[in-house]
């Protein structure tokens, strides 16, 4: 391991300016984020093209709050949520989600940009699915919203292929020998969404309170969809 | 191009930073770039491939330097400029050069809501004749283009199976820099994990990649 690289690759996380953790069992609080008491050089850049570009009639700055209003608060993974609920509690919904994502998908009004094309990749007990862009960051926007942060990261983009088991295994999952697994590496305008297993004992929830379980995490197929633990309100 | 974007396979990139309860943007100007990049793209100076390929183009030090959104910024600065949208020199004085004439956006508040949702998808309906079928046995082919592809380094020369066949797209290596459309089929192409990366992998994993016809030939 060339140490020089791994500062490099750290240096670059922290000047990234997020707070992140290494380990997403002990992601919590541990560490603040840095607030700094001037505006970044990047903030200040886009503020000075921001302007640029309205001065010039080039964007309506209206709809710049917009677009972040869409994304921050209308599109993000509770889409994708209600399309797994329906699909565990109704077969013949699950059943064309899994032939033909985009009319199923459309069924329930989910389409558009990044999302024209999804197809729907079923996990079981014997078949584990996991999503990637190793080129980019393509991502099912309609469904789940915006990527990230780790899912457009170099350690996620390159391992997730050559090691698949190796970075579920981070995320906490580990799987057995018995267990297939495939990666669908996004690289052309296919868009995937991974179909959860229903947790066992969820048999007696309504379809809102299983939508309320599903996690982004497990929609791209770095988690399972558990029951809360006892004693947790749904 | 063969550049540090194309990372699958690639290792010593260290631990997954996971952030629990991530915020869709880290700051206020993370979400004004990405608003900008899709508002301005509505001026359709550029195509989403010639957009990727803008981040490709970042100096490779640069790339792993900037966070996400600052690879956008600098791609959005350095397209907007090319297109002639603005001049490097507005750019650094953040003001319309003098005597500039102003234009109307495309997008404005009033049909914000169903642009930002809607793009023209990359499906094509032209009748291209599919050249593999379900179930037969390709070959990813060893090229190495200088521009765009979508053709990653870790499946070239590799064997895989075609699993489906999406239908027929335009094609993003020609699209990228502008040299037409050439719609064609891709396919759902299946790699055993052994064929990729030897027989340490487990023999029953497998990844698979949306692969243009070009990026083909039988195995």
């Amino acid at each position: 391991m060339d140490t020089t690289r791994r500062g490099f690759l750290a240096s670059t996380v922290a000047a990234g300016g997020a707070a992140m953790t290494q380990n997403p069992v002990q992601a919590a609080d541990e560490h603040a984020h840095d607030h700094q008491p001037l505006p970044s050089e990047p903030a200040l850049r886009v503020k000075s093209l921001e302007s640029l570009l309205v001065e010039k009639g080039l964007v309506d700055p209206a709809a710049l709050d917009a677009v972040v209003d869409i994304y921050e608060h209308q599109v993000g993974p509770r889409n994708g949520a209600r399309v797994v609920a329906r699909a565990w509690v109704d077969p013949a919904y699950k059943a064309r989600l899994l032939s033909d994502g985009r009319a199923a998908l459309r069924e329930l009004g989910y389409g558009g940009a990044q999302g024209e094309d999804t197809l729907v990749v079923e996990n079981t007990p014997r078949v584990h699915n996991l999503v990637v862009c190793t080129l980019c960051s393509c991502y099912p926007w309609p469904l789940l919203g915006l990527p990230p942060a780790w899912y457009k990261s170099a350690p996620y983009r390159s391992r997730a292929v050559i090691d698949p088991r190796g970075v579920l295994h981070e995320f906490g999952l580990t799987l057995g020998d018995d267990v297939e697994v495939r990666v669908w590496d996004s690289t052309a305008e296919l868009r995937y969404l991974v179909l959860p297993e229903r947790p066992v004992g969820s048999e007696h929830l309504s379809e809102d309170a299983l939508a309320a379980l599903v996690t982004r995490d497990a929609m791209v197929g770095v988690a399972k969809v558990t029951l809360p633990q006892k004693g947790a309100r749904l | 191009m063969n550049g540090v974007h194309d990372m699958g396979g690639e290792q010593g990139m260290g631990p997954i930073q996971y952030e629990k309860d991530e915020p869709v943007f880290h700051a206020p100007w993370e979400g004004r770039v990405y608003a900008i990049n899709r508002m301005l793209g509505a001026w359709r100076k550029w195509n989403l491939d010639a957009s990727r390929h803008g981040v490709e183009l970042l100096a490779p030090a640069d790339y792993f330097r900037m966070s996400y959104y600052e690879r956008w910024l600098a791609r959005l600065i350095e397209m907007s400029i090319k297109s002639g949208l603005v001049t490097r020199a507005e750019v650094e004085s953040g003001k319309p050069a003098p005597g500039s004439s102003k234009a109307t956006p495309p997008i404005t508040a009033v049909n914000v809501e169903a642009a930002a949702m809607i793009r023209a998808s990359a499906r094509r309906p032209d009748a291209v004749t599919p050249r593999f079928k379900m179930g037969q046995q390709v070959r990813a082919r060893n090229m190495n283009p200088v521009g765009h592809t979508r053709l990653p380094r870790y499946v070239r020369a590799r064997s895989g199976t075609i699993e489906r066949d999406h239908g027929v797209f335009l094609f993003p290596d020609t699209n990228a820099r502008f040299l037409g459309e050439k719609p064609q089929h891709v396919y759902s192409v299946r790699f055993s994990a052994r064929e990729l990366w030897g027989n340490e992998a487990r023999p029953q994993d497998s990844v698979y990649l949306d692969l243009f016809d070009d990026y083909l030939e039988p195995a």
